[in-house]
Formats: C-alpha cells, structure tokens, sequence
C-alpha cells in the first residue's frame, strides 16, 4: 500500500518512454471523450457506448487473432455497433432492448475468439480492462488521427446537432437533417469507443464517455462550459489514472475509474448543497402567487 | 405564382391513399395578416403547416412560403410548436434555447460574430420577458417559461412568416393571453404574417383577420364573422351546428366535442345522434 505514495518512484516512471506515450494517449482520449460526453448524456446514450464498447472488443479480439493490429479490430468493431445500433434501433421504445441483444452477442463471440488465441493471455485480458502501457508509436498515430478527425466533424455539426438533441420536431421544422445526424453521431462515438477500449479497455470505456459528462451536467447548464468541465474531468481521470497506477503497478482501470467516480460524487454534492440554497433563498422572499384560472 | 402575399395557397390538396385531408384549397396570407386555423382533430390542421414547412408534400396545386417553396431551412419562417415539455437533464439553458433559433441549423463553429449573437440572443430573450430565467436549465422552467422561450426562439430570426402549431395547448389561462401577445405585437411591429393552428379561437380572437376551419376534406375561409356563425358551420358540419357569442368570446355548440380535442371525450350529456363530428370522419 505504501507504494501507492512512492513520488521518487513515480517520479523515475514518468521519464520512461513508454509512460509517456500512455500519457500522450490519455490525453488525446479524454479530450475526445470529455467534448463528445455532453452529447451523449443529453441523447442518452451512455447504454449505446457501453454497447459499442464490447463490439470493439469483438473487433479487437478478432484482429488478435488474425494477427493484425488491435486498434483496427477495435474500431472497425465500434464502427459495425455504431452503424447497427443506428439501423435496428430506430426506435426510442426499441433501442434499449437491442443495443442488450447485441451487446451480449459480441460480447460471447469476442470470448470465443479469444479462446481460439494461443498467444499471450496478457492480450486477452489487456482489451478487456485496458493496457496502456502496451501501447506503441503506431497506435498513438492512429490515436490522434481518428482524435483530430472525430473533433473536425463534431466541429462542423455541433449546433445542428445539439437542435436536433435538444428538440427534434423544431429542428426538423427549421431544415436540420435529423435522420442522418444521429447515425453520424453514433459513428463518431464509435470511433472515440474504440479509441478508449484501447487505454481503460471495453468494460470502463463508459468512466470516460460518460461519466465526467454526467458530472459536468450537475454543475453547469451552459453547454459550452459542460464540454469545458467534462474534457477537464476526463484529462483529470485518464492522466491522473495512469500516474497513480504507476509506483503500485496496479491497474490504470481502476484509478481511472475511481477518480471519475469520485468527480461525479463531488459534483452531486455540490448540485445538492446549491439546490438546498436556492430553496432557502426562495422560500425567503415573497414568492409572487400564481393566479388561478 | 408571384403574388406579394407571405403565404400563397393555389388549389392545393393533399390526400394520403384513398382518404383527402382537403383539396381546392386556395388562401393568400397578406404581410401582417393573422389567420387561425381551425377544425376537428384529423382534419389536416396540423399537416397543412407541415406543407407549409415543407415536411410533407401536396397531392396537388401549389405552396410558396415567403416568397420561396416551402423549403427546409427557409430562415424567413418562425415555428412555434405545440408545448411538449423539454428533458430535464439537458445541459441548455434558457438562452441556448433561444439561440438556436438563431444559428442551430448552420454548420460550422460559429465562433465569428460571438458577440453579436449574444447580444441578439439577449435582445430575443428581453422580448419576450425571460430574462430573469434565461440562465436556468430550460428542463427545469414551467411549460409556461418554456413556450414564451420557444415565442423568442421563433421571432429572433425577424421571419416574414410565423407558423404556429397549437402553442397555446396545455397552458394555462395566463401564460396563453402572455403568448399570445406576444405574437400579436411582433406581428404589429414588423408586419409578420402569422398562420395560428388552434382548436380554441377565443384566446386569438381579438387579433384575428380571417379564419380557416378546416372539416372533414370541407374548409371556409374568411373574417371570424362570416365563418364563425351557425349556418357556415352547420353547413361545413353538415350537422346542426348553434354559435352562440357570449361577452366577446364564440362558444360553438353542437361540435362541443370536435373542437375540444384536447380534453378527454367524455360522453357529454347533449351527444346528439347526428354528433357532427362523427360524419367529419367517415
């Protein structure tokens, strides 16, 4: 336990090569994962990336045991899930049930592949929760590339796209192509899925997506500064994570995933004790009677 | 076509299979006229302004809507939609709401002109009296809050035509007569044409200048005073139809239950056998 606390350690860890590149890549996911977040909260998706999350690991153990790179096995995965879920899940009293089926067949196809692998078992279980440290020139390269293309089309559709969210029938009175925004959409979270599956791995792809988003959504309702405080919550729990995972050697899922939590918790707290001030304030002044009809 | 009017109507009809909503279908909207549309549920209230949005497209005849098709994203259209409350987990506030009235249907990031927009959004907000919750989470104000937000959504474009889909259903007396003026002093300042869909005349009835009841594939066009009497109803009813005016207001009995849809159907005591809005529908 005292090497939770070993800052010499971490210190002579974090000027390894290898360290750093998980950094790097920590970085690139929580920017994409905290500006996609606030998205997916408001569509409610949170189940969808989880969804897509274990496709990815289909895809991923797939490609491990073709023998080709794991990030391509993972996106080209998340890609399918994002594009099915689009299709079967039209909708809204449907979604739910489908993205289930299809979660827990990918998810017993990925574990069939992987009982097919000969090769290390360190493999199996890094897709599942995460292996950063494993990550390589390469991958980070089509990091940053899917990273850079993701926030350029996000860039591109971000007001239509929160009309859309925030009231389809408006925004499909005003001319927003609703129909085809939300496939988009469930694309680019794909491609950010995939991308996390990599770093906290298929299970806690959510910590990242999802929560910090849901705990910038207590604090702030403008959603310029909800994607502000996700991106800085999810930067917080991806570095933070992985620096802390260093000096015991523990797994980076479970820091990263405890700092998210706590985030969230923290944030609750903070909407509870405002919201308990608001009705104090209120209840002071004389509230004006609303007339009756 | 290449008439002055906002809306322009040219036999026009509109049928799905076997059933017509309406053909023959004429009407010219002047700038600064305020038309009200009425009539029985299904009687294609709603579906014309779908056409007029271009959401749905006529069997036959022709549509111009500001001088232009009724296209998607005509800019010089405002909709008003029909109260539905919002999420209550949206990360949006009052303002945001307001502000994609503006820019929501524009690609790209919009980071030019930031300062001009939040002072129009300021402007559109201060209109319509909502600034003292523009900054609060839309999920969270009353449906009363939140139509005058939608009011201000609409009008922050300076449309030439307003479009409005039942805005008044499910608020309450206070907040409808709010709307409502709302409505009626843009449309007095800037000469917008306001095409109202309603199944209650009496909340627009002051600002009115033509009406259009729209019955079973039947319709009448003209002043509330030439449609709103017993023999134009009855007629378009084909049914016993009495109007009575009582202080200012029309009440229409008879039709009692086709003109209230929104409340439930009870079985009203004076249900006639030939219950107008039953031969509406066949």
């Amino acid at each position: 336990m005292e090497k939770l606390f070993d800052f010499e350690l971490t210190g002579r860890l974090l000027q390894l090569d290898f360290v750093l590149m998980a950094l790097a890549a920590a970085a690139v996911l929580g920017l994409v994962a905290g500006t996609l977040g606030p998205l997916i909260v408001m569509r409610r998706m949170s189940f969808a990336v989880h969804g897509t999350a274990e496709l990815a690991f289909t895809g991923a153990a797939a490609a491990l045991l073709l023998g080709i790179g794991v990030s391509y096995g993972a996106l080209a995965g998340a890609v399918i899930a994002a594009l099915l879920l689009g299709l079967l899940g039209g909708r809204e009293s449907e979604r739910d049930s489908v993205i289930g089926v299809i979660l827990s067949f990918g998810l017993g196809l990925g574990v069939l592949l992987l009982w097919f692998y000969d090769g290390r078992s360190n493999n199996k279980f890094g897709i599942l929760v995460g292996q950063i440290v494993a990550i390589q020139q390469q991958d980070l390269e089509l990091l940053i590339g899917c990273a850079v293309a993701v926030l350029a089309v996000l860039a591109i559709i971000y007001r239509p796209l929160l009309f859309s969210t925030v009231d389809p029938s408006v925004a499909v009175a005003r001319g927003v192509p609703v129909q085809w925004l939300s496939p988009l959409f469930a694309v680019l979270v794909g491609v950010a899925t995939a991308l996390g599956v990599q770093i906290v791995g298929a299970l806690l792809v959510v910590a990242l997506m999802v929560t910090p988003a849901a705990a910038a959504g207590r604090v702030t309702a403008s959603p310029w500064k909800a994607t502000v405080l996700a991106v800085v919550f999810a930067e917080t729990a991806a570095l933070g994570g992985i620096v802390l995972s260093l000096a015991p050697g523990a797994p980076v899922s479970f820091f990263v995933t405890a700092i998210s939590f706590t985030i969230y918790l923290v944030c609750r707290a903070i909407a509870y004790v405002r919201s308990r001030q608001r009705r104090i304030s209120e209840s002071g002044s004389a509230a004006s009677p609303v007339p009756v009809p | 076509m290449s008439g002055t009017g906002a809306v322009e109507i040219e036999g026009a009809a509109l049928a799905f299979g076997e059933r017509t909503l309406w053909s023959g279908l004429d009407l010219t909207i002047e700038p600064g006229e305020f038309v009200a549309v009425l009539g029985p549920n299904g009687s294609g209230k709603t579906t014309l302004l779908k056409v007029l949005l271009g959401l749905q497209s006529l069997s036959a005849g022709s549509v111009r809507v500001a001088g232009a098709a009724p296209g998607k994203g005509n800019r010089r259209v405002g909709y008003v939609p029909q109260q539905r409350a919002l999420d209550q987990g949206l990360t949006l506030r009052g303002r945001d709401l307001v502000g994609l009235g503006l820019d929501g249907d524009r690609w790209g990031t919009g980071l030019r002109g930031l300062r001009t927009r939040r002072r129009k959004v300021a402007e559109a907000v201060e209109s319509v009296g909502a600034t003292p919750y523009a900054s609060s989470p839309v999920g969270l104000l009353s449906g009363g809050e939140q139509q005058r937000l939608r009011v201000a959504q609409a009008l922050i474009g300076d449309p030439d035509v307003l479009l409005c889909d039942e805005p008044l259903a499910s608020l309450d007396l206070t907040h409808q007569r709010t709307v409502t003026e709302l409505i009626e002093e843009r449309r007095r300042q800037t000469g917008t044409a306001v095409l109202f869909v309603t199944h209650e005349i009496n909340p627009v009835l002051p600002y009115v200048d033509r009406v259009l009841y729209l019955v079973g594939g039947r319709f009448r066009v003209g002043t509330p005073a030439e449609v709103m009497t017993s023999a134009t109803l009855s007629e378009l009813y084909g049914a016993q139809v009495e109007v009575v005016r009582v202080g200012g207001q029309i009440h229409v009995a008879g039709a009692q239950s086709a003109l209230c849809e929104d409340t439930v159907h009870h079985d009203h005591d004076h249900a006639h056998d030939d219950e107008p809005v039953r031969t509406g529908r066949t």
